[in-house]
């Protein structure tokens, strides 16, 4: 029992402190960079330690002290239970999760790599997910600013759409392998098709996952569908009246976001750890999955950040729109083909 | 009278534009080259990293005033005003004062600029009789924090001066 427990702590500090925090922190510094190198500038390389600015890495941690001894401000006529527990609501599902993705094969029989090995998979991803949305809504509605609680209305039409979008594009995967343990997954996308192609999702599952694409930036509020902060219509939307740490969960949380839909949508169709013709159970085997499952992430990452940084935002009810009339039938069009596929191969 | 108008329509836009697909993964490639051109190599970058490295001055960029001095280091200038009264903006504010040698007439007790109203047009220089003001430092302006502070001295406008090559008037010393 006790070992479990240690077990379980372990993989947690891995996860929760080497690689979500960690990597929320550099993946700002990456959005900075990224967004000035596509706008031919330089972005931050200012802060150095010693002399050493390391192309800017810094930032992060100079960002991170700054926040933490900023004023923490409370509007006078707030709601101040909500306004105080709004961005932990935000901040700690998509940390929660991670739990359901796994990072590396099973060694030695034991899921050492996956934090919760449950049977519920993949759904309480989804599941846990979506409580997020509570955060950013109770943010805006306690907040007592009228820009705020546009933001909130905002986020809660747009996130509860696409929701049902998202839903839809992940069902034609769960029909093709048949499951919705991450693993049994990533074990049936490792079969080949006649010979040489991967059974990976993005081959069997292609329309599923441009919907996914969509309608996960959308679920992260970055543009094209970032209505939720639009700037220069709502000041910061939700997050408006906050400020200090407060503010910097609501900052982290989209990182972890983009995260988490990196890391799920590496699962789901680029066979997560898998690389073709890799098996065994050497350590050096274990680390190039590992490595590919980063490198999978990292990719779908910078996608992510190529398309905020070129695409201008829709209108609102564009957004709202393109979710019902195209992401949902497209959506049931995919399921619809998928399942007479499958009725009639097998 | 009625303006004339000319409407200008936007060109309709043909079958592949208005998929919005194409033109939306044209402008991914566009970004994604921009990226893996500048991001080792800044090959577009314009951006000049203005404290530690400076744009060349053009030739004709002239800077702050400087007043030039006597071989015995004493300013040349001798207080007649020509500079302040022909200045357009101005800006000069010279007090006078009696020179110790009677073979000089005057001297300035203290010679101001308002670095605020001048727009360094430099004629200030072409009237000058002994080459005593000039508008060639190439030192910039620095920002300040009020504004008496842009306010520059006798002291800091000798403090850039150099002796001239030309005779002046007076005793020889
Ligand atoms: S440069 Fe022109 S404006 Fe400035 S002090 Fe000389 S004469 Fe006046
Ligand atoms: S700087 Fe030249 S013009 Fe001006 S007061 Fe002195 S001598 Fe006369």
């Amino acid at each position: 029992m006790l070992e479990l427990i240690l077990i379980a702590l372990a993989k947690c500090v891995f996860l929760f402190l080497a690689f979500l925090l960690g990597g929320a922190a550099i993946l700002s510094w990456v959005e900075r960079k990224m967004s000035a190198v596509i706008q031919d500038r330089i972005g931050p390389n200012r802060a150095n330690v010693l002399g050493l600015t390391v192309f800017g890495l810094f930032h992060p941690i100079a960002d991170g002290i700054k926040m933490l001894f900023k004023e923490d401000f409370v509007p006078a006529r707030a709601d101040k239970v909500l306004f105080f527990f709004a961005p932990m609501l935000s901040f700690v599902p998509p940390l929660l999760a991670f739990m359901a993705i796994p990072f590396g094969p099973p060694i030695a029989g034991r899921e050492w790599l996956l934090v919760s090995d449950s049977q519920m998979g993949l759904l309480f991803l989804l599941a846990v997910a979506s409580i997020g949305i509570y955060g950013h809504t109770l943010a805006g509605w306690s907040s007592d600013n009228k820009f705020s609680l546009m933001g909130a209305l905002r986020t809660s039409s747009q996130l509860f759409s696409y929701e049902v979008g998202l839903t839809l594009s992940l069902l034609g995967v769960f029909m093709v392998y048949g499951t919705i343990l991450p693993q049994s997954i990533i074990a049936a996308q490792s079969e080949l098709m006649w010979g040489w192609l991967p059974r990976w999702g993005i081959v069997t599952q292609p329309l599923a996952f441009i919907l996914f694409m969509l309608s996960s930036i959308a679920e992260t509020k970055r543009a094209p569908f970032d209505l939720p902060e639009a700037d220069s219509e709502l000041v910061a939307g939700y997050s408006t009246e906050y400020s200090s740490m407060r503010f910097a969960m609501f900052f982290l949380s989209e990182f972890v976001g983009i995260l988490l839909v990196s890391a799920f949508g590496a699962v789901l169709f680029f066979g997560g750890w898998h690389v073709p013709g890799l098996s065994g159970d050497a350590w050096w085997i274990v680390a190039l999955q590992v490595g590919a499952f980063l490198a999978k992430t990292g990719a779908l990452v910078y996608l992510q950040m190529l398309v905020r940084w070129t695409v201008p935002r829709m209108r609102f009810d564009q957004v709202i729109g393109f979710g019902w009339k195209y992401l949902i039938p497209f959506g049931l069009l995919n399921l619809l083909v998928t399942a007479v596929v499958l009725a009639v191969w097998r | 009278m009625v303006a004339k108008v000319k409407n200008v329509g936007q060109p309709p836009l043909n079958l592949t534009e208005s998929l919005y697909v194409t033109e939306l993964v044209r402008g991914l490639l566009t970004t994604n080259r921009h990226f893996w051109r500048n991001w080792l190599r800044r090959k577009d970058t314009a951006t000049l990293e203005y404290p530690d490295r400076k744009r060349p001055y053009s030739p004709r960029w002239r800077g702050l005033h400087r007043l030039m001095l006597r071989e015995d280091g004493s300013p040349r200038c001798v207080a007649c005003m020509m500079c302040s009264t022909h200045c357009p903006a101005n800006c000069i504010t010279i007090v006078a004062r009696e020179h110790p040698d009677p073979a000089i007439e005057k001297v300035p007790a203290s010679f101001e600029i308002d670095l605020l109203k001048c727009i360094f047009c430099g004629y200030c220089e072409e009237a000058c009789p002994c080459d005593a003001i000039r508008v060639d430092s190439g030192v910039h302006a620095q920002p300040v924090y009020g504004r008496d502070e842009a306010i520059i001295d006798l002291a800091d406008l000798l403090s850039r001066g150099s002796q001239s090559t030309s005779k002046q008037g007076g005793r020889s010393l």
